[in-house]
């Protein structure tokens, strides 16, 4: 019998935790929201990767901006898995979000430029 | 000019004379040798372990590590391109130091905005600027990773911290706090003896903690093939990084 040992980064079924004031983020339901594709090659997803949520019966794509999975150092590693939901063009639905971010998105400021102008703060 | 009072009789009374400590002899008196220096027990060539001394020795004398242990509060400025300005300063406490040689890391945590937040560094990484330590306090253990499952009030640190100010050059103040724990389940069974530790207030029934010492391994500390003595390389390496920092 062997078993993988723990992922901790994102892939099909994880919980993620939505980190921006979005109506379909907030509002209480009675399964939290969870990612059912990750758009990558290999199917694990890290900070900056879109995913495919199923929040409150629909479908919807977020993004990754923290994970408690330990990535290269000198990049921060968060206490929760972080997701910001995001539409299919990438504008983001929320209008703020508090927690802190990573810098690493900056380098890809082209595809995540709305996202990154809504983030309060940077770690 | 006094109008009253004996002109004569009252001497001028120089001031004080300033008492100066001779900051390197306390140093020398109260020895710091940081981990990483110490080469861990192997079969490795002990050139290797020399040639990353003198490494590390040089990148010493460019940039002040100066002395931390595990439960300082620091604020670590590193060089980031993506950032405001470039730099990018993050305060928080250290709970565990680990690697040997160029690759000494430490982690530090902070709960920002409810977010706990833990990055890891490279003590001897050039993007670092600057290191300034804000708090010095040792706790009673070595690794504080039962933070993590701790409630987040023991995480938080202002960003804007001062630096407290330190007036004994003798000792580091050991705090002896006992820190409250999230309701089980955890990262880690830290009731257990293997972690052996003693900064938590367990608030555990007398059972459980009972059936947690069914995994201690009294034996272990018995072991002597287990036993490294770095006493007499402490004090060559020693020698060692002090002569080359004041060359």
């Amino acid at each position: 019998l062997s078993t993988t040992g723990a992922c901790r980064a994102i892939q099909k079924l994880t919980r993620v935790r939505v980190v921006d004031n979005s109506a379909l983020g907030n509002t209480p339901y009675h399964r939290p929201p969870k990612c059912i594709h990750v758009y990558n090659k290999t199917g694990v997803g890290k900070v900056g990767d879109k995913i495919l949520l199923a929040i409150k019966g629909e479908k919807k794509k977020a993004l990754i901006v923290g994970h408690k999975m330990p990535g290269p150092t000198m990049t921060p590693r968060f206490d929760s898995n972080n997701v910001v939901l995001i539409e299919d063009n990438g504008n983001p639905v929320g209008t703020r979000i508090k927690t802190p971010i990573p810098y690493i998105l900056r380098q890809r400021e082209g595809e995540f430029s709305k996202v990154l102008a809504i983030a309060r703060n940077f770690v | 000019c006094r109008a009253s009072g004996d002109g004569k009789s009252e001497k001028f009374q120089p001031p004080p004379k300033p008492v100066i400590i001779d900051k390197q002899k306390q140093r020398a008196e109260r020895r710091f040798l940081s981990p990483e220096f110490i080469p861990p027990r192997g079969r490795t060539d002990p050139l290797k372990y020399y040639m990353e001394r003198k490494d590390m020795i040089q990148r010493r004398k460019v940039f002040n590590i100066p002395e931390f242990y595990v439960g300082h509060v620091l604020a670590v400025t590193t060089a980031d391109p993506y950032a405001n300005n470039k730099s990018n300063r993050f305060v928080g406490i250290c709970i565990q130091r680990g690697g040997k040689g160029l690759g000494a890391t430490f982690v530090l945590r902070n709960v920002i905005e409810d977010q706990g937040v833990e990055i890891c560094y490279e003590l001897y990484s050039p993007r670092i600027q600057a290191i300034e330590v804000l708090k010095l306090e040792k706790r009673l253990d070595d690794n504080l990773m039962y933070l993590r499952d701790a409630l987040p009030e023991y995480s938080t640190f202002d960003v804007n911290m001062k630096p407290v100010s330190r007036l004994d050059h003798e000792e580091v103040p050991v705090n002896e706090l006992q820190v409250r724990m999230k309701p089980k389940p955890w990262s880690k069974r830290w009731e257990r003896p293997k972690y052996n530790i003693k900064g938590i207030k367990f608030e555990l029934p007398e059972s459980k903690m009972k059936e947690a010492q069914k995994w201690s391994q009294p034996w272990l500390e018995f072991d002597m093939l287990r036993e490294y003595d770095t006493s007499k390389i402490e004090e060559k390496i020693w020698k060692e990084v002090n002569e080359g920092l004041k060359k």
